[in-house]
């Protein structure tokens, strides 16, 4: 993955060398392999501390959000999963699609820190990627899966945007039905449902580190955050508020949520948001349709859109009762 | 030594929280948090940290203050303070520990939070030597030892044993009142873990920072370094760094309408969030930098200016994981700390 990391600093470099473009938002190395972070690199002496590798899980398009809106064009690298971010957010009219140079970038999913302690590897210092197996402190043989983030696990996703896409070896698809737990939910008792979102939930700190990664909340003041709508969010006082924030915000998102998975990724206590998502994705692919939000920048989404036919409240794809 | 076999510890949990309230690290749903003994918990004292600090006990992330019952042209004020009994923290770690210190210099001075000072003074702290320290721990930095982690009891688990060293006479008191403990010659092994520890403390990455620019004098140098910009590029304006930090002491006092009154609660606030400090009309701070700069400036300039020159960052490493940019006080520190880092 060396190669790959190479080829994507080159086209940062040729990009900016050319003046193509004046900026080039991507990912800076950290004090360790593992502690990536988003950088936007003004000059080609910046690059020097460009990174990418397997732990540049972090989705860029929303940062676009605000640096589309400075002065000079601006290069980004998307992920496959990025990319659908990006196209939402451009369909939204949130990004100034003028000022930026899209660039696709190969990704054979990205990983989850947490599955190599629980591997048993207590401190990655260095990580060798192969395609389908990692050398990690170039001794421990790994399955590349067994330390995937899970929305890695399940993505059959390609590139949807940009200008040009820099891969070296194609995408291994897979075989993963992203459904599965949500039709487990579906398969529940609503008592046994209701326990689980219970226990997951409880353990919600109120952080917004989901919502404030999330490139579908682009709303430039959330409801949440407004002391005159009377919220008092961060009173945070019973189970139930935690429930409200969580519903709100996946009813909110509900048909543009593109399945990137940063909710998952960056949640403190490991609740699996995405499931709440998925479910209204699978709903949604029922009730009008497959539909995968991103796919295009122009097209109409199933619920920000009226037609005769549309399916009824009362055709809900319920659980059992 | 007073010990107990360590796949006996479910007797000793019993035996505690038939006394008192006990509370300690459990895995619920792949996290793990302190929770009250109910005889289901799973236990985890092999995991070096839970997911939230244990400054959640004395300062929990929301509580009632005060309910007002209005009545025609009356209002009754009614104290809504609980009352708290003697109860058991067990497992709390060094870093943990030593930040109820940070906390007391600001819950327990003139005046008195006596919401904070009822759940302190009635806790009786059971911490735990760190057998295993992550790479991203760096308490070593604030003269913290995870080898004697302090507290009313310290407990060390070894060998088999979890064994017992009681610090205060209320540490004493329970463990000399628990059945379920055998005497054990156990000295000299706890002697060997704790150097174990202490060898595994001075290999980590981040144990030798250099801090030694971090002074009152130099607030407004600090202040003014152009690195904060690219620091906090990233940052999300989440929080996440602030509601996990065993220091972050910032709260908002709200009064709730409720059917019969109002309910004055207290909850966590965070200097990273847009509508902190809503100053006569609005956040004083601007931008995300201005924000992700007072995080750290309070913890290492205007906090230890104010307080003998202690920080307030414990080197838990809290932020250090779970920031989801991977932001966090370590890069501040090495970029701006001093010259010895590299
Ligand atoms: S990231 Fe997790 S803990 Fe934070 S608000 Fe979202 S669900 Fe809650
Ligand atoms: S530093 Fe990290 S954890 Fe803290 S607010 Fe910023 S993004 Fe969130
Ligand atoms: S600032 Fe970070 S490392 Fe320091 S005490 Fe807080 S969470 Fe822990
Ligand atoms: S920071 Fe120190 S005391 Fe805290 S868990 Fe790590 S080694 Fe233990």
């Amino acid at each position: 993955m060396q190669r790959l990391e190479n080829a994507v600093l080159s086209k940062a470099k040729e990009l900016l060398e050319s003046g193509k473009v004046s900026r080039v938002l991507g990912w800076t190395k950290g004090e360790f392999c593992y502690d990536v972070s988003p950088c936007v690199f003004n000059t080609v002496d910046e690059l020097k501390n460009f990174v990418y590798n397997g732990f540049c899980g972090a989705n860029l398009s929303k940062y676009l959000i605000n640096e589309s809106k400075k002065e000079g064009k601006i290069a980004v690298f998307l992920k496959p999963c990025d990319t659908y971010s990006y196209n939402q957010l451009v369909k939204e009219h949130r990004i100034k699609v003028e000022n930026v140079y899209a660039v696709g970038v190969e990704c054979q999913g990205k990983f989850d820190i947490e599955k190599f302690y629980a591997k048993g590897v207590g401190f990655v210092a260095s990580v060798e990627e192969g395609l389908t197996e990692v050398k990690v402190n170039g001794e421990t043989v790994l399955n590349r899966n067994d330390v995937k983030l899970e929305r890695c696990l399940v993505c059959n996703k390609k590139h949807v945007a940009g200008e040009e896409i820099v891969e070296l070896n194609e995408k291994l698809p897979s075989d993963s039905d992203r459904f599965e737990m949500v039709k487990k939910l579906e398969a529940m008792t609503a008592d046994e449902r209701f326990a689980f979102w219970k226990k997951e939930l409880s353990k919600c700190i109120r952080c917004n580190a989901c919502r404030n990664v999330c490139p579908a909340c682009n709303c430039t003041k959330c409801v949440f955050d407004n002391p005159n709508s009377e919220v008092s969010a961060k009173a945070n006082a019973t189970s139930f508020e935690e429930q409200m924030f969580h519903i709100i915000r996946a009813f909110h998102v509900a048909g543009r949520c593109t399945d990137c998975g940063e909710c998952s990724r960056v949640c403190p206590q490991n609740i699996p948001l995405h499931l709440l998502n998925r479910k209204f994705i699978s709903d949604i692919d029922k009730l009008y349709g497959e539909y995968q939000a991103g796919e295009d920048t122009t097209s109409k989404g199933p619920l920000t859109s009226f037609t005769k036919e549309d399916a009824e409240p009362s055709d809900a794809v319920g659980g059992n009762k | 030594m007073k010990a107990i076999l360590k796949d006996k510890l479910n007797l000793l949990y019993e035996e505690i929280s038939k006394k008192c309230e006990l509370y300690l690290p459990t895995k619920e749903k792949g996290a793990l948090n302190f929770k009250k003994f109910d005889g289901e918990n799973e236990v985890d004292i092999e995991s070096l940290q839970t997911v939230k600090s244990a400054k959640d006990f004395f300062f929990p992330q929301t509580e009632d203050m005060v309910n007002f019952k209005t009545e025609g042209k009356n209002i009754e004020i009614i104290d809504a303070r609980e009352k708290i009994e003697t109860y058991v923290i067990f497992g709390v770690r060094a870093c943990d520990y030593k930040s109820f210190e940070i906390l007391d210099r600001v819950f327990l001075v003139e005046p008195v939070d006596t919401m904070y000072k009822n759940r302190r003074e009635n806790a009786v702290i059971f911490t735990l030597a760190c057998n295993n320290p992550h790479a991203s721990c760096f308490c070593k930095n604030f003269g913290i030892d995870a080898s004697s982690p302090k507290g009313d009891v310290e407990c060390y688990d070894v060998d088999g044993y979890l064994f017992f060293n009681p610090l205060t006479e209320k540490g004493a008191q329970i463990v000399n009142g628990l059945t379920c403990l055998e005497e054990v010659k156990g000295e000299d092994k706890v002697d060997a873990l704790k150097k174990d520890i202490t060898k595994k403390i001075e290999k980590l990455p981040f144990s030798n920072l250099d801090l030694s620019k971090f002074k009152g004098e130099n607030l407004m140098e600090l202040f003014n370094r152009p690195e904060w910009e690219e620091l906090s590029e990233a940052c999300l304006g989440c929080g996440t760094c602030t509601f996990v930090c065993p220091t972050c002491q910032c709260f908002d006092i709200r009064d709730f309408k409720t059917n019969s009154g109002i309910k004055r609660f207290r909850c966590w606030d965070s200097c990273m969030y847009s509508d902190f400090t809503q100053m006569a009309a609005e956040n004083p701070r601007k931008t995300q930098m201005q924000r992700y700069r007072q995080r750290f400036m309070h913890k290492l300039c205007y906090y230890p200016s104010n307080n003998d020159g202690i920080y307030s960052c414990v080197g838990c490493g809290r932020c250090v994981k779970k920031c989801p940019q991977s932001l966090n006080i370590v890069k501040v520190i090495k970029k701006i700390g001093g010259e010895k880092n590299d």
